[in-house]
């Protein structure tokens, strides 16, 4: 596989990237304001556009120059605008509901990637990779997925949820990228499009949500229980 | 011949929700949809009679036609006519005509985008079928725009989505373990991955398989990844309940099985079973808490729709000829039964205007016709004889009479009893006490309200008393493609 045989120094170029990932996830973890998660979002999505362009530049995968594109438009500027589009009309600048505190959940969150590392350590040693990038993305792939539920947890703001997820689909992208930059083209394609229509879901969703319970807080909906 | 039926089968409800979004008359769009789900049905009898001699590939490789997958499309399909001819009378009690029509250009793509599941070779593009439903159907159950069906609507995209992030997580690692093995570029076929699977490194596929199940099993609805079902299911129409219990499940629990293969390929057969059966323990163990103490009557059917995944996942679980059979068998009946009571449900709420158990009484004395099959069909989903669930529940659980999961088979036994004690108790204080007040004068409704509940319920009293033969061999083809499962 290609994390295997890599130049020392292209392998740390990639391992650069993947760490500058996660520091925005957490960036992203330890702010209160809603315009802070985009902005550290569509920093994290260039850098995933990056990371695909040098893996396809290195490992020899053309294809992966389109998929570069392609996550720089949609990732990078579409949906950071769909997001900001909606993040303008509702008003709301700050979550206001947290649960844990940013500074609590920074420590929560360091505690994810501790268990992400023990994880992939065990699997990348099993597999003779130990101490390669591949450990690396797989460690960044756990975490940014344990902290993008973490995200979900403990904020209520509905566009803090909508970014949860859009961290746990990033996290996947990006270890996809080192460890499978081979898969097929048209499934890369098929689920960027797809992330678009969850995005476009969630902007009709949130304005029901504006219109009917009035509220954009999920410590709001608890009409439906038991 | 396979192709074209398969085609037909996919091109009607996309043809129906393209025609309601151009058309926009109500009735037009109600009789569309009902071609439709009636073509959808008439394709997929044969399908799956036909799919013994296959399995077909078309599409390059990316679409499939084999047993499991005819089995569920066929169950599927089954739900959708009988949803379909209720949507009629259903939905004109809403007075939504004005809107109608996009009711039934979702209700159309959401069938769709459930058959193509079922029929998806690529891992990858189930995953996107499966996400796919998800969209569409998130409108589907915040239609009545009321401030708990967008609740429902929201904890549902959010919920699923999230779980199914995992499955996507699996995916890209089952991926990875293939490639390790068959090259750095292949197409994920379903029989790529259990080719490649034996060589696969171990702790990289159990890893993968446990993100895979959690993430299927949120959108399947096994405890404790259920959280978003009985909202769902509640705040939804009763024609959408009905779908999404009889059919969303089940297709998404068609990944789960075929996941299962490969873990069985893999090696890693058994703590793969023994976590299914976990899920499923639990999930009839939630079940059954929320059964007895529920207040609202589609909430209680939604928590009935868990335990039936959790017996399911058993079946699935304890393998074996009987376990596999038991669980393909337990699809179709609560596909049917499920249907029955999601309709019966939707009469009652609609003619007394309550969602709560204890704000409705006397229903043997309004509804004879209706409240009889309703009643039948409350018997039949605890799992009592003649009915096809009986037959289906004692398979599963005669498979799980066996050395390695005997405590589960236990379990399943108290377990049910709790249930069926519980949940025939609400049906007892719906029909037999009397209410204090004035009694309700109950609207009536059309023969298309209860023309679908005889259509669920005749054909599960006759699978009650008879398994027809062709389904059995056709559970025996399918079990005996899983090696592992054999005890």
């Amino acid at each position: 596989m290609l994390a295997a045989h890599l130049d020392p120094l292209v392998s740390s170029v990639f391992s650069l990237m993947a760490i500058a990932s996660l520091v925005l996830a957490f960036v992203m973890l330890g702010s209160r304001w809603l315009n802070n998660y985009l902005y550290a979002f569509a920093a994290e999505s260039w850098m995933i556009a990056t990371l695909s362009a040098a893996v396809g530049y290195y490992g020899g995968y053309p294809e992966l120059y389109l998929i570069a594109i392609l996550t720089a438009l949609f990732r990078g500027l579409f949906l950071p605008y769909l997001v900001w589009r909606i993040i303008r009309r509702l008003n709301v600048a700050r979550e206001i509901h947290e649960i844990l505190q940013p500074s609590s959940a920074l420590v929560v969150g360091a505690f994810c990637v501790i268990f992400a590392l023990a994880v992939s350590y065990k699997v990348g040693s099993s597999l003779g990779l130990a101490g390669t990038v591949a450990v690396l993305a797989l460690t960044v792939m756990l975490s940014m997925k344990l902290i993008g539920f973490l995200m979900l947890a403990v904020r209520h703001e509905a566009l803090s949820q909508i970014l949860g997820l859009l961290v746990l689909e990033n996290g996947i992208f990006l270890g996809a990228q080192i460890l499978v930059p081979g898969m097929p083209l048209f499934i890369e394609i098929v689920i960027l499009f797809d992330l678009l229509i969850v995005v476009a879901c969630f902007g009709v969703l949130v304005q029901y949500l504006v219109a009917h319970v009035g509220s954009t807080s999920s410590l709001e909906l608890k009409r439906l229980v038991g | 011949m396979v192709g074209a039926l398969l085609l037909a089968m996919m091109i009607a409800p996309a043809v129906a929700a393209l025609a309601c979004i151009v058309g926009r008359g109500p009735r037009r769009a109600e009789a569309l949809n009902l071609i439709a789900s009636g073509i959808c049905f008439g394709c997929a009898v044969p399908l799956v009679a036909m799919s013994g001699d296959g399995p077909y590939r078309y599409w390059s490789d990316y679409i499939i036609l084999d047993m499991p997958g005819s089995w569920v499309l066929l169950c599927s399909a089954i739900v959708y006519l009988l949803a379909s001819i209720y949507a009629v009378g259903y939905m004109r009690l809403l007075d939504a005509d004005t809107k109608l029509w996009s009711f039934y250009a979702l209700f159309a793509a959401f069938a769709l985008t459930i058959l193509l599941s079922t029929v998806m070779n690529n891992a990858g593009l189930y995953w996107i079928a499966i996400e796919l439903t998800t969209l569409v159907s998130t409108f589907l159950v915040g239609f009545e725009r009321t401030a708990e069906s967008i609740e429902a609507a929201w904890k549902y995209i959010i919920v699923v989505s999230a779980g199914i992030s995992l499955a996507l997580l699996g995916t890209v690692l089952f991926y990875w373990a293939g490639s390790l093995v068959l090259g750095p570029t292949y197409d994920m076929t379903w029989d790529a991955l259990r080719d490649a699977a034996p060589q696969m490194n171990a702790p990289l596929a159990t890893l993968a398989f446990l993100l895979v199940l959690v993430g299927y099993g949120t959108k399947v609805g096994l405890a404790p990844m259920h959280t978003w079902l009985p909202d769902a299911h509640s705040e939804s129409p009763a024609p959408i309940s009905a779908m999404l219990s009889g059919a969303l499940l089940n297709g998404a629990m068609l990944g789960i099985f075929r996941y299962l293969i490969v873990a069985d390929a893999a090696g890693i057969g058994g703590l793969a079973r023994s976590t299914l059966v976990a899920f499923g323990v639990f999930s009839l163990l939630i079940g059954a808490l929320f059964i007895v103490r529920q207040s609202g009557i589609k909430r209680l059917m939604a928590y009935s729709s868990i335990e039936h995944m959790g017996v399911v996942a058993l079946g699935l679980g304890f393998g074996g000829l009987f376990g596999i059979a038991g669980a393909l068998y337990h699809m179709l009946n609560h596909s049917l039964n499920k249907s029955l009571m999601f309709f019966g449900a939707g009469n009652v709420m609609r003619s007394l205007g309550t969602k709560e158990i204890g704000d409705i009484h006397g229903i043997a004395d309004q509804f004879p016709v209706q409240g009889a099959l309703w009643l039948a069909g409350a018997v039949a989903i605890t799992g009592a004889p003649p009915f096809g669930l009986f037959l289906s529940e004692f398979v599963i659980l005669r498979a799980g009479l066996h050395r390695s999961h005997i405590w589960a088979a236990l379990a399943m036994l108290v377990l049910l009893i709790v249930i069926f004690i519980g949940f025939l108790n609400h049906f007892r204080r719906m029909y037999f006490n009397h209410g204090t007040g004035e009694a309700v004068r109950a609207r009536p409704f059309s023969a298309w309200c209860v023309v679908p509940m005889w259509l669920a319920l005749l054909p599960l009293l006759l699978f009650g008393v008879w398994w027809p033969q062709g389904m059995w061999s056709h559970f025996t083809a399918i079990a005996a493609t899983m090696p592992g499962a054999m005890p």
